[in-house]
């Protein structure tokens, strides 16, 4: 048989982090007690990346509530040419939507589009700081999903399952790769435009995965992570000294058990009074220069989406892997004036096109947009019919989940293009559908992963994030 | 740790001996998956003698018994030619495995006997009893568990470690078996206490604690996948808090296995069931239920019953059935069709919701029951108020002629309301006020989530007795605007505006009662009810509503508590608070007043019934009298006495801790079961009846096949998995490591034994022993392998890293709930009460953000601050953050192995969580109080009631030192010691602040030592 050394060796990722806690040899000691080398493969427990990886961080805008396409990318003349013209029948027959009752009317763009940068894309006016970047986007028009209501559609994306209970993209790549950064969470989430998405916690949910894979929330009020402040009355000294007293009463104990997990334990500590400072300095921006806080349209101490952007740059900066920023409310039904096209839309356009734009050309300036992929979007799109729920006068359109607008900048992807084609309405995809499978693929991939191969055993059976589909989207690689 | 020079290198450990039976393993493993069945690849079959012999396509064998190195088996696997080399995919096999099948084949090549069994692998074959091997050192096995192991380790060449010392021992039992730290009482009696059978007494005395119930509830609560929630995106709450108490007693009245099981699978079939065997069908019912809009009803009541075969699979069989969902088992015996006969047994059953046009609304078969202790006093006061209700509705001639002089009376007795006249309407929310010629106001145009409607009336207005808001059905034919028509009437508040010119706040009018024609009542959904009252009650979440007769109009009235009077100039202000939200606002509705004197003393007539009673008796249609007499009764003062002994009953019942849980019910007509093609619950294949897969057990022909019959099936003494997978995973709860360590998985894909006859050995005593859990406990704990030392011998470790074959004690961290007990357990703040309703701890805020409620966290008060963990509301999308820091699971499906991480968040988490520093803070109280003067004495005693031992002198020394600085430091900054005393949150400052300041940091420490949150 083989000998134990060997065993060890071979011992998968999984069995090693479920074995954390009854003593490995000196080995998994070591590789606990420095993430990089969990995280760079020295060793052979750990055999990712499959290969070279383009990125090394992902930055996820999720503009939850899903953004109409329809009025800020995809740009579609023979929809304002009939508008508020009955929607041809062979689009409705068959068709469920979540309000549009009856036939619903075509809704033609209130916006104005024009090209922009030398790929010529075109942008609608809601989005000036957008287009001003055109040239490092790849733009597709063509990403379909399968689930048509928020929360499943969020969870489709996030875990490749439309229910909870699946390990979400940032678990599987934390969980695969490991972090680059040893005081802060490999996967970090924040939220902004009022509360969670629809799919709450478990579109960050590291599901079957262990635990410490799963998405941090940097909470914009109170503690950014929870636990992280010393309690009132105890200053950083007596937290440093009460530290010393336990890592001297802890090596003590170690020296005489000899369970290797209490030198992990001594580690842990250790890295969670790192992260005691190192989280209150990343969330600290006053020394951040005041034309990038004016780039970002960063207000200082009010949350916001600009603020979380600029956050997601210093996580990318000091090597966390993942950072997904939600913003919320762009769910443009049109009841009132709250998620209409006219008052909303170009509001939540204000709230995150500036941000969004200046951090792609923060991340080029500093070099960083190399190796770190940038990704826009919804969960779905929007419809190319208006909503009228209810007789409603404002416009607004439907949940769609067959084809809408994502855009990608940075690690990998191509730059200054617009891809995929949808019909003269916006209803379907003509030309390169890129299904969500299809872009988790991709995504793994640019990470150095091959989707396939990424996965974790859970009541007997090899589970990944793409299920049993997926197929990289080569027209947006570089 | 390289192997000194002049030795050869340690001789590697083989976990699992029988050749035969461990080539037949990985032959299944690695080579049945393509060469079984009736097309197997290359038409050769492997799983048994003639296939391997006579060979495949090629006509050569495949296997020569006796010569590996003729036989194409061995030289395929072992192949250097990737394209030649077996199995094509996947890694190749390791040369250790190729050695093993070498030997096989060197041996005969025998495929072990099919007795027992009809399929291969061990698991689904019966336990075989095996006499313990003989040892070498026999004076160190207490037990036949012992033998077992010492042959493995005398085979391997090692040694047992020596037995832990006394505290450990008393510590790691303890936790073991009631989940708690010993007591400084507990571990001086078993310190002083030299007698041989000390340990024995102790263990006694933790199997027969209350406490043991609720440990091992924790366990099987995960399997269970209990939570007090409905999961899926809406996660709403759900009530089933007895179906814990039930597990809880169940445990501790150590049921039987057989009939702990057949209770939870079909308890209500059970002849002569009582409302406990009902409540214990709530395992099945610990299923998610979606609430959200639009969802398909088939679909979920199908993800359900798929939830109770692939858990009934994990808990009882050990098996991955959850494969066959969508097609055969690629790897286990399994089909499809197996999967659709299991799912068959719980096709039959009342639906787990209703389905309208505003979503799911979860409820179906429940029951209501109080606290254990409270059961006869709860069924007596039951008893007694349904037939006082019963007599309340009960028609006698003297109500009837009662009635008549009453119906006569009424129209010069009855409140006049005169409509209030509003001189001005607004809704807050947006929508349009239209005033209608009958007084009433229609809203119309916006349709917000929530509003308020303000109306005013000027004075002067004198001596209104009481208000009456009547409802009416607005332009959909409903009253509220929902889709549904449901409104809700949160608040009723009402103020009076001083004349122009005056100065001061508009002053409140108090309102002292509240009654209706109609709520919507505990019949409708979950237990709540909706009374006029509740609009009173300043709780923006309670309310007046009327479901589901929304289609009907309906009137409040609301007494004032002193005659209102409004002076001329000034404005009486009513306010209709509508902050449910989702839209239940009021679609038309009308103001009136009376100066009649204490109208609201009986609840209303509806509109309706008012107009029939203005009609004389033989102009009013049947179910109006019917309606009449109803009302009358209501009123009646000949049944006053009878209403105010009701009140009493039901005050008295108020005072018990009564809830509802769900429970199982068969309903009338089976439906039918269907293989669903490709997991697809639309596309319908075969037609199967209920049965049990073909490679187990047979089904007792002779029995009904539902889920009693599955439930009986299930522990019946055939069942070669059921015995095996508990006790394993009751040894995995001792050793941190099941005898098969993937425990939820004892198929032909999870690991295989370490110690097989051991493994068979306990199967046999569990059913032999009568099914009782605490004997196996008791075997386990009285062992010599468990009482040994936890043993890090560098050596050791080399030849068994993951200590398989058990030469050393358990050491592993402790689970999430452990940890925070045994805190609060230390600190002595601790409440050890058993059972009720789930409990809300301090939480952080902002954990909760529900997205589709109003629902918040309200941290619970007093002594319910501080129970055990297993009591902690449990939401399935939103754990409490310090269980999901340690590992603990969402409780979505059952989880039979919690991983063991040990990360960061862990540790900020018990430095920082408030609920671990208000520990500390006690715990630093505890010892000021309790542990003299001494520093030394003090520290002795914190550190025996957090690691059950006494410091060394370095540790002594090293604390004083950190207690000294930390007094010093507190001393300086008395603003710091109160602050950390008050997030510590123990009670009224101290006169000797700085010092329980200090101990405080000290407590921290201990209470964040390795040791603590590990079981030693």
């Amino acid at each position: 048989m083989m000998p134990p050394e060997e065993r060890l060796l071979r011992t998968t990722r999984r069995q090693f982090f479920r074995d954390c806690g009854v003593g490995l040899g000196s080995l998994a000691l070591s590789s606990l007690l420095d993430e990089r080398v969990l995280a760079g493969g020295s060793t052979s427990v750990a055999r990712l990346p499959h290969h070279t990886p383009k990125a090394r961080s992902i930055i996820y805008l999720f503009m939850n509530g899903a953004p109409s396409q329809l009025d800020l990318f995809d740009h579609k003349p023979t929809l304002a040419r009939f508008n508020m013209q009955p929607c041809p029948e062979q689009y409705l027959k068959g068709e469920r939507f979540a309000f549009i009752k009856g036939v619903p009317k075509l809704l033609g763009s209130p916006y104005k589009f024009a090209r922009h940068g030398r790929s010529g894309a075109e942008i609608s006016e809601l989005l000036p700081h957008t287009a001003a970047i055109a040239d490092d986007l790849a733009i597709v028009k063509t990403v379909r999903t399968d689930a048509f209501n928020h929360a499943p559609a969020e969870l489709f994306l996030n875990t490749g399952l439309a229910r909870i209970g699946r390990p979400s993209m940032g678990s599987w790549l934390t969980y695969g790769l490991g972090s680059e950064c040893s005081d802060l969470p490999g996967f970090v989430v924040m939220l902004s435009g009022g509360g969670q998405p629809s799919g709450g916690h478990a579109c960050w949910s590291s599901g079957f995965l262990p635990t410490q894979h799963q998405g941090v929330v940097f909470r914009s009020q109170g503690e950014p992570v929870l636990f992280v402040k010393n309690p009132a009355g105890m200053s950083g000294d007596t937290r440093r000294a009460s530290l010393d007293a336990l890592r001297d009463l802890n090596q003590q104990r170690l020296d005489l058990v000899g369970d290797p997990e209490i030198a992990t334990r001594i580690a842990s500590f250790e890295m969670a009074y790192r992260m005691q400072s190192s989280v209150p300095g990343l969330m600290d921006i006053s020394d951040e220069p005041e034309s990038t806080l004016q780039m970002y349209g960063v207000e200082p101490g009010k949350a916001s989406f600009a603020n979380n952007c600029l956050l997601a740059r210093r996580l990318v900066e000091r090597g966390v892997r993942f950072v997904q920023l939600y913003h919320r409310g762009w769910d443009s039904h049109g009841t009132g004036t709250d998620d209409d096209l006219v008052h909303s839309l170009p509001k939540l356009c204000r709230e995150t096109d500036q941000a969004s734009a200046a951090l792609v050309t923060d991340l080029r300036r500093r070099g960083l947009l190399d190796n770190t992929l940038v990704i826009w979007g919804g969960e779905f799109g929007r419809t190319p019919m208006n909503e009228a729920r209810a007789g409603s006068t404002y416009l607004g359109r439907d949940h769609h989940p067959r084809a809408f607008t994502m855009w990608f900048a940075g690690g990998g992807v191509r730059r200054g293009v617009t891809i995929g084609e949808t019909d003269d309405l916006g209803y379907n995809v003509v030309r390169d559908p890129l299904h969500v499978h299809d872009l988790q693929a991709t995504m793994l991939h640019l990470m150095g992963i091959d989707h396939k191969r990424l996965t974790y055993r859970f009541q007997g059976r090899d589970f990944r994030l793409t299920d049993v589909h997926g197929e990289l989207f080569a027209p947006l690689l570089a | 740790m390289p192997a000194p020079a002049d030795q050869p290198p340690a001789r590697p450990v083989d976990p699992a001996p029988g050749t035969s039976q461990r080539a037949i393993q990985l032959l299944g493993r690695r080579c049945f998956p393509c060469h079984t069945g009736d097309t197997p690849e290359g038409r050769l079959r492997l799983d048994d003698e003639a296939g391997a012999v006579s060979g495949g396509r090629s006509g050569f064998p495949a296997v020569v018994p006796g010569n590996a190195d003729e036989s194409p088996l061995i030289q395929r696997v072992s192949s250097p030619e990737a394209a030649r080399r077996m199995p094509p995919k996947g890694e190749p096999l390791e040369e250790a495995e190729i050695a093993l099948l070498r030997s096989w084949v060197e041996q005969g090549a025998i495929y072990p006997d099919r007795a027992g069994g009809k399929h291969w692998h061990w698991a689904y074959r019966t336990p075989q009893p095996a006499s313990p091997p003989e040892v070498r050192d026999n004076a160190w096995a207490h037990n036949d568990i012992d033998r077992f192991i010492l042959a493995r380790l005398d085979e391997a060449g090692l040694r047992p470690a020596p037995p832990a010392d006394r505290s450990t021992l008393l510590r790691r039992v303890s936790l073991d078996l009631i989940g708690l730290p010993p007591t400084i009482a507990e571990l001086d009696a078993f310190e002083q206490d030299r007698a041989p059978d000390a340990y024995e007494k102790v263990v006694e005395r933790l199997l027969s604690s209350p406490h043991y119930g609720e440990r091992w509830a924790r366990v099987w609560l995960d399997l269970a996948r209990y939570a007090d929630t409905n999961g899926y995106q809406v996660d709403n709450r759900r009530s089933m808090w007895p179906y814990r108490d039930w597990v809880i007693a169940a445990l501790n009245d150590d049921m039987p296995f057989d009939q702990f099981t057949i209770r939870q699978i079909a308890g209500d079939l059970l002849p002569g069931a009582t409302v406990d065997d009902q409540i214990a069908t709530g395992f099945l019912r610990n299923t998610m239920t979606n609430e959200e809009g639009g969802i398909d009803a088939e679909e979920f009541r199908v993800e359900a019953i798929i939830d109770r075969v692939n858990t009934i699979g994990t808990v009882w069989l050990g098996t991955t059935i959850a494969c066959a969902q969508c097609h055969d088992h690629k790897f286990d015996p399994f089909t499809q069709r197996d999967y659709y006969r299991l799912f068959a047994f719980f096709n039959n059953d009342e639906p787990e919701f209703e389905v309208n046009t505003f979503g799911a609304t979860p409820g179906g078969p429940m029951t209501t029951t109080s606290l254990r202790s409270q059961r006869r006093e709860y069924e007596r006061l039951q008893h007694e108020i349904s037939d006082a209700e019963k007599t309340l509705v009960t028609p006698t001639p003297e109500l009837a002629a009662a009635q008549a002089a009453w119906e006569t009376d009424y129209q010069r007795t009855r409140p006049v309301w005169a409509p209030l006249p509003a001189a001005q309407v607004e809704s807050l929310g947006g929508a349009a006020l239209l005033a209608l010629p009958d007084g009433s106001w229609q809203a119309a145009g916006l349709l917000p989530e929530s509003d308020t409607y303000v109306c005013e009336s000027a004075g002067p207005l004198a001596g209104l007795t009481a208000l009456r808001l009547d409802v009416l059905t607005g332009g959909t034919g409903n009253v509220g605007r929902t889709s549904h028509g449901n409104f809700v009437l949160s608040d009723f508040w009402v103020d009076i505006a001083p004349p122009d010119g005056f100065c001061g706040p508009p002053a409140p009018v108090r309102l002292a009662r509240g009654t209706e024609d109609y709520q919507q009542g505990a019949h409708y959904r979950n237990g709540e009810t909706w009374p006029a009252a509740a609009a009173l009650d300043g709780d923006p979440r309670s309310g007046w509503a009327v479901g589901p007769q929304a289609k009907l109009p309906h009137c409040a009235v609301f007494a004032a508590a002193a005659p209102i009077e409004v002076p001329a100039g000034g404005v009486l202000r009513v306010r209709l608070g509508q902050t449910y939200g989702h839209q239940h606002v009021i679609a038309r509705f009308r103001l009136s007043s009376t100066t009649a004197p204490s109208p609201a003393d009986s609840p209303p007539l509806s509109p309706a019934l008012e107009e029939a009673l203005a009609r004389p008796a033989t102009e009013r249609s049947a179910d109006e009298q019917q309606q009449l007499a109803a009302y009358y009764r209501r009123v009646a003062p000949l049944l006053d006495p009878l209403r105010v002994r009701l009140a009493e009953l039901r005050a008295n019942l108020a005072k018990l801790t009564v809830g509802s849980t769900l429970v199982m019910k068969t309903r009338p007509e089976p439906r039918e079961t269907f293989v669903h093609v490709r997991g697809n619950f639309l596309d319908h294949g075969e037609r199967v009846t209920p049965g049990v897969p073909a490679v187990l057990h047979e089904l007792p022909a002779a029995e009904r096949p539902d889920r009693l019959a599955l439930g009986r099936w299930l522990v019946c003494p055939e069942n070669a998995l059921v015995a095996r997978v508990t006790v394993n995973r009751y040894w995995e709860a001792f050793f941190g490591r099941g005898l098969v360590e993937t425990v939820e998985d004892l198929g032909t894909q999870g690991d295989s034994p370490t110690h097989p006859e051991l493994l068979d050995a306990l199967a046999l005593e569990f059913v032999r022993g009568g099914w009782s859990s605490k004997a196996i406990h008791r075997m386990i704990v009285l062992s010599a392998t468990y009482q040994q030392a936890a043993s890090f011998d560098p050596a050791l470790r080399q030849r068994d890293p993951y200590n398989r074959l058990l030469a050393s004690g358990p050491r592993f961290r402790l689970e999430a709930e452990t940890i925070r007990d045994s805190a609060l357990a230390a600190s002595g703040l601790l409440t050890q009460r058993v059972g009720g309703p789930s409990v809300f701890p301090p939480q952080p805020d902002g954990v909760w953000t529900m997205i589709y409620s109003n629902d918040r966290w309200e941290n619970s008060a007093g002594e319910d601050r501080y129970r055990r963990g297993l009591y902690t509301f449990w939401r399935r999308t939103a754990p409490y953050p310090s269980f999901v820091s340690f590992d603990a699971p969402s409780r979505e499906v059952a989880c039979a192995r919690r991983p063991r991480t040990n990360t960061p968040l862990q540790a900020l988490t018990t430095l920082n969580d408030p609920a671990f520093v208000e520990a500390a803070a006690a715990l630093a109280r505890r010892v000021i109080d309790e542990g003299g003067p001494e520093t030394a004495a003090r520290l002795a005693l914190a550190f025996r009631l957090t690691v059950a031992r006494r410091p060394t002198p370095m540790e002594t020394e090293r604390l004083t030192q950190l207690l000294e600085s930390q007094r010093g430091y507190y001393e300086r900054d008395a603003a710091a010691a109160t602050a950390l005393i008050a997030s510590g949150m123990v009670g009224p400052p101290e006169p000797a602040l700085p010092e329980v300041a200090a101990w405080t940091v000290v407590a921290n420490v201990l209470l964040n030592l390795d040791e603590f949150i590990t079981k030693s």
